[in-house]
């Protein structure tokens, strides 16, 4: 009795096996991608999954603020954008260590996180969007401006982060398990917290923030602490990014960085989680090959993804629910 | 205390719970409360009843922390609460419902209320451990379902519940926060003849064990629950006492009770 209790009070979508399959689907399929790679153009394919995973660790951070919490974010960007520049900026004084430029780069992204949403928080709904995306442009420009490191060029990261001296992010095959080890501990930390006290208040926040507060919570205070994480985890996402690429750019920042992660998040089905790797998969995999096809591949990726995300309510993972005749999830 | 109050108003009470004093609040040139001076003692039941627009819910939401008095005190187990933000009024012991059923549509019954518990229950900042698997906070949550009468409905999501069902969540909701006082918005509202008899027999056995303010508008349930009762038109208390008095009182049946009795 106790356990029916427990387990039917939950979110929809973690209540199958087979929800729990595909997660594990998902991870297998990456952790095998390099043997597969093995047989063809090794370093092209370990680069372009790299990718995948690097804006996925962004976009669950963007799921869980915006799927859980309602949040819909549209500077997430931003986070990613100063992750990388942490790596960037402390690369161009000589240090490489990632026991300093990782922690800085989390900080970084959580700091930011922390004073842009004490503004942020403030607002609502659209306005909430519209002053993310202000703050976004905002970190655009001054990354821009810092003319000591590279200006609007961006600048090169001359050497991959190491880790107590150790070069062990220079073999692509190692950096590749690096960045799946660290977007499987992201993805389960975030598993973990949308399940417990403070994700149960953060999805309430989400669904009736008069009701949580007239229930005794802080609801900002709440809504902060969880924008800060996944201000953080953006910072994280920045500094795999910054040594996948070797470089750092203002243009991580841009708007339309940040419009593509809530595309991810869309395109995978918004609060899943898993979705935001599909998500992010599927987003930058259909880019590369109409890329490959023609030089106008957005003209046919742009009505693409209206059609996804207008007909098929909770992303790609929402469409495989209703071919197969299930109800969706919530 | 000024003693001039208790005289004219026939309010004050020896150990209130709740304290309104020259309330005011203006939409613009709208003035919708007017000089409310109100007390509710511990234990009692104080209706509030008052024509449509009369500024029932506007002062509901005053007493919540949802809207900001233009000007006037709050005060609330002794402390002053006027400028205090919803939530710190919940901690001190404040709990509501709203006329309009305003609960988590996305979340089951059971999740619903075990969230009030929650909320008084230890710190929210955990991040380990499925919130829904708390056995105290779920038997919390679920005393508190069956005591309006939705024990075997916990598991529903709270957007499939009838109209009448949802009416008895928000109480649930409400009782759960284990409050001092305890603000019912229409509790019965949109709810059919027998529904609403039901939840007069829950309100009535809740009643003493929370103090209560309860607005609404079914006159056979003011009648049968309230201690006393205040009859706000325009935004201002035209009379207060003791049902009886109230049932009696020329002005009150003037203005409101007379169509309302019929
Ligand atoms: N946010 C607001 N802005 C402007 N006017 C408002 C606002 N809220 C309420 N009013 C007005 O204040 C008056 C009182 O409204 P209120 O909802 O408090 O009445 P009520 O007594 O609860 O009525 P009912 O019995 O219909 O629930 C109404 O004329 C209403 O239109
Ligand atoms: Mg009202």
């Amino acid at each position: 009795m106790t356990q029916t209790l427990a387990a039917s009070s939950v979110l929809p979508s973690q209540q199958t096996d087979r929800a729990n399959a595909l997660p594990v689907a998902i991870f297998l399929i990456l952790a095998l991608v390099p043997f597969g790679a093995a047989f063809g153009p090794e370093s092209y394919v370990l680069g372009l999954f790299t990718r995948v995973m690097v804006f996925a660790v962004a976009a669950l951070a963007l799921d869980f603020i915006c799927g859980y919490g309602g949040l819909v974010s549209f500077g997430h960007a931003a986070f990613v954008g100063i992750g990388a520049y942490a790596v960037g900026i402390i690369g161009a004084h000589g240090v490489t260590e990632m026991l300093v430029s990782l922690p800085v780069a989390l900080l970084a992204g959580a700091i930011f996180a922390y004073l842009t949403g004490t503004v942020c928080l403030r607002t609502k709904s659209v306005y909430f969007i519209m002053i993310t995306l202000a703050f976004g442009q905002m970190a655009y420009f001054i990354a821009g401006s810092l003319a000591p490191y590279g200006g609007d060029d961006g600048l090169t990261v001359r050497l991959r982060s190491t880790l107590l001296g150790f070069p062990i992010l220079q073999n692509d095959r190692t950096f590749y398990y690096f960045v799946l080890l660290s977007l499987l501990v992201v993805y389960f930390a975030f598993r973990t917290i949308v399940y417990s006290r403070f994700g149960r208040v953060l999805r309430g926040a989400r669904e009736n923030a008069t009701r949580m507060a007239t229930l005794g919570f802080d609801v900002f205070s709440f809504q902060r602490v969880g924008y800060v994480i996944a201000g953080a985890v953006g910072g994280l996402s920045g500094f795999l990014l910054a040594n996948a690429t070797e470089f750092v750019s203002p243009a991580y920042m841009s708007w339309q960085r940040s419009g593509e992660l809530i595309i991810m998040i869309l395109l995978g089905g918004l609060g899943t989680l898993h979705g935001a790797i599909v998500g992010a998969a599927a987003y930058l995999l259909i880019e590369e090959t109409l890329g490959g096809i023609t030089e106008q591949w957005k003209l046919i990726f742009g009505p693409l993804l209206v059609l996804i995300v207008l007909f098929a309510r909770g992303g790609l993972l929402g469409l495989v629910d209703r071919i197969r005749g299930r109800p969706g999830r919530g | 205390m000024d003693w001039s109050t208790e005289f004219v108003e026939g309010l004050a009470v020896a150990d209130p719970v709740l304290q309104l004093n020259d309330l005011h609040k203006n939409f613009g040139g709208l003035v919708v409360t007017d000089g409310v001076t109100l007390d509710i003692g511990f234990g009692e039941l104080h209706a509030v009843i008052g024509p449509n627009g009369a500024g029932k819910t506007t002062l509901i939401n005053q007493i919540s922390g949802l809207l900001a008095p233009t000007a006037g005190t709050i005060n609330f187990r002794g402390t002053d609460v006027t400028d205090l933000p919803a939530d710190k009024r919940a901690k001190l012991g404040l709990a509501r419902s709203f006329q309009i059923t305003s609960v988590l549509p996305r979340f089951s019954a059971l999740e619903n209320v075990a969230l009030a518990v929650q909320a008084r229950n230890q710190t929210s900042y955990r991040f380990f451990g499925r919130a829904d698997h708390e056995q105290p906070v779920n038997d919390a949550a679920n005393a508190a379902l069956a005591e309006v009468g939705l024990a075997d409905r916990g598991q529903t999501l709270a957007a499939h519940l009838s109209h009448g069902e949802k009416r008895s969540l928000e109480l649930a909701i409400a009782i759960a926060m284990e409050p001092k006082l305890l603000l019912l918005d229409e509790p019965m509202a949109g709810t059919g003849h027998e529904e609403s008899a039901r939840l007069v027999s829950v309100l009535k056995r809740l009643k003493g064990r929370f103090s209560m303010l309860l607005v609404e508008h079914d006159m056979t349930a003011v009648f049968a629950l309230a201690d006393r009762i205040s009859v706000l038109t325009y935004g201002r208390i035209l009379a207060s006492g003791t049902p009886d008095a109230v049932r009696a009182d020329p002005r009150v049946i003037a203005a409101y009770l007379g169509e309302e009795m019929e």
